[in-house]
């Protein structure tokens, strides 16, 4: 056979596979981190670890009960201020002002607040929240989640609702319906699916942040509910348990990060498959 | 008036005259809330500068510019010495080494997704990777901690000190002992963390390269490695520059994984397997038990690095921008 053909099949054969073995690294090193995660943390797996709080130093009983409900309340306000504000820009980027200026401008600062680092957010809540509260509070690590929730919603939002065809909306303001309620009643009921998937994949990224509540929020030993002290989370609990020589803390956190893990994860399959449901139709 | 009171009028012209005047003040209500919210982005950009200006404005102001060549870092020092040489330096380095590491491979997992993978294998491996990028950043340091980090200590570590000791840079480069807490560890494991963002942005802009290129070059009897090569890439590469910019900024501003595995040491070595420090690692490690000179030090050096990755994120958004619009949307 020609020899350039064999060299040039050759090469091929070699980028071919190197190619695969990328593709082979990324899938092991997930399942690595899933087997490290379940390995560690399912001896911890007991209903102890929902219903007791977190033990003092040395002490060999408990759970993360203080933690899980600290990390589910600020999740939920984060949340709750977070996505109706996201879903409101993204709907004025998408229906209102669609060759504005001003739309572009946003459009490009929040897709700089989208990878913006969020310890950065995390100083920003400090300053702008902690500091005139004279303390840590559970308050602020919730809007510092907030913070991260808005660029998340906001994108999702507006790519859903552009892409819901805009012959819907001329049938509906043809029939005389007011544009906010064309917005509402037709185009958000069009991406509904979609804007749900935003909301999964912004409660996934907060569910397990860390850096912007280390010093918003900090943490705590005991169950707490008030919102203007410092109250125990499931990502800083588990940062200063694994660090500690106690074998039992160092258990409680392996068993908290499987439970955030398969939290998070199952959040972005499932919008991921909302997310499909939407294309395939 | 007598429209409420009066049920024939409820139907009439009075009713309809309410109505449009409920859907109007409905309608600008709808539009400025909207419109607020979309604001208050570009609010929360500029609380975010001046917050950070503010807290950091004493320590601009004690060691002005020298801050940036300053390499020790001693805040119980009377007064305290704060210099960010240490910090940048193991920002900058470890980054640059996780893009070494992830570029080749993201694209690699791209290229196999677009070009090689059977249709069935697709979704699952996309889906696999996607979800690395899923994974929280602290679960990350832990893994990095706890498997990577002995892993390398034992056996990588040594290996690369014995095959370059004696070589005149390189040696100095790859430098003993062996530990778990290293510049190197920390880069292997953002390497892993950026790897899904290469392969996403990757994947997303070859999908733009029109079938008939591609198609052409393979009627000419082209390898794939040489469709790749000479087709794809060239076609596409600005919208890869910019997703790999996108992943070096989320690199820069990584926070609880470096923490983990960096050993928080300020001093600079030479030595990639020496440890060292991050600007958010430091922050992330002394922010909450510093106060006054130290803790305003500390959000200048978050100021820097807002600053570095809101170039870096801008640039790639630009390229992405500008691919687009060559795209035709």
């Amino acid at each position: 056979m020609n020899p350039i053909y064999v060299r040039r099949r050759r090469k091929d054969i070699v980028v071919r596979g190197l190619c695969f073995g990328a593709a082979a690294v990324g899938v092991t090193w997930l399942a690595l981190i899933l087997l490290t995660l379940l390995y560690n943390g399912i001896a911890g797996l007991n209903l102890d670890l929902f219903v007791a709080d977190t033990p003092p130093p040395g002490s060999t009983e408990g759970g993360l009960r203080n933690a899980i409900v600290g990390s589910l309340i600020m999740t939920v306000i984060g949340v709750g201020i977070g996505a109706p504000l996201g879903l409101f820009a993204g709907t004025y980027l998408a229906e209102y002002g669609r060759n504005d200026k001003l739309t572009s401008v946003i459009r490009f600062i929040n897709d700089i607040l989208l990878s913006a680092p969020s310890i950065i957010i995390g100083l920003f809540i400090y300053g702008a929240v902690v500091v005139p509260m004279r303390g840590f509070s559970a308050i602020a690590g919730s809007l510092a989640l907030a913070v991260i929730v808005i660029p998340v919603v906001l994108r999702t939002t507006e790519d859903m609702l552009l892409l819901v065809p805009n012959a819907l909306r001329e049938a509906a303001s043809a029939l005389g319906l007011p544009r906010s309620l064309v917005i509402k009643r037709i185009a958000y009921r069009a991406a509904r699916s979609g804007l749900i998937t935003g909301v999964l994949l912004a409660t996934a990224r907060v569910a397990g942040e860390t850096a912007p509540l280390l010093f918003t929020a900090l943490s705590n030993q005991f169950f707490s509910l008030g919102l203007n002290k410092t109250m125990a989370n499931l990502p800083v609990t588990i940062n200063n348990f694994v660090q500690s020589p106690y074998a039992y803390w160092k258990q409680l956190a392996w068993s908290g990060a499987l439970l955030i893990t398969l939290t998070v994860l199952a959040l972005n399959i499932g919008a991921r498959i909302l997310g499909a449901e939407r294309t395939a139709k | 008036m007598a429209v409420e009171s009066n049920a024939i009028d409820a139907a009439g012209p009075y009713d309809r005259a309410k109505a449009l005047s409920a859907f109007k003040l409905g309608d600008v209500t709808f539009y400025w809330i909207t419109r607020l919210s979309a604001i208050s982005v570009l609010l929360i950009l500029g609380g975010i500068i001046l917050s950070l200006i503010v807290g950091a404005f004493p320590a601009m102001k004690e060691y002005g510019f020298a801050f940036l060549w300053t390499q020790r870092w001693a805040p119980s020092a009377d007064p305290p010495v704060l210099g960010a040489l240490g910090p940048m330096y193991g920002t900058l380095v470890t980054s640059f080494i996780a893009m070494l590491i992830a570029i080749p491979v993201g694209l690699g997992i791209a290229i196999f997704l677009t070009e090689l993978c059977p249709q069935w294998l697709r979704r699952p491996i996309g889906m696999a990777v996607e979800l690395l990028a899923g994974i929280p950043s602290i679960i990350y340091g832990m893994w990095g901690f706890f498997v990577l980090g002995p892993f390398l200590a034992n056996t990588f570590q040594p290996f690369m000190i014995k095959i370059f000791d004696g070589v005149p840079v390189l040696g100095a480069v790859f430098a003993g002992p062996p530990s778990y807490l290293s510049l190197f560890n920390a880069a292997l494991i953002l390497a892993i963390m950026v790897l899904p963002f290469i392969t996403s942005i990757s994947v997303d802009v070859f999908k733009t390269v029109p079938p008939v290129l591609k198609e052409a070059a393979y009627g000419v009897g082209c390898t794939t490695w040489e469709v790749v090569r000479s087709v794809v890439i060239p076609y596409t590469r600005v919208g890869i520059i910019g997703g790999v910019m996108l992943a070096l900024g989320r690199a820069l501003g990584e926070t609880m994984a470096v923490t983990f595995i960096i050993g928080n040491s300020f001093r600079i070595s030479s030595s990639i397997f020496a440890p060292g420090t991050t600007i958010s690692a430091a922050i992330a490690s002394e922010f909450a038990e510093s106060d006054g000179l130290h803790q305003s030090g500390l959000i200048l050096l978050g100021l820097l690095l807002f600053v570095l990755t809101f170039f870096v994120l801008a640039a790639a958004r630009l390229m992405l921008l500008r691919l687009e619009k060559k795209a035709g949307r």
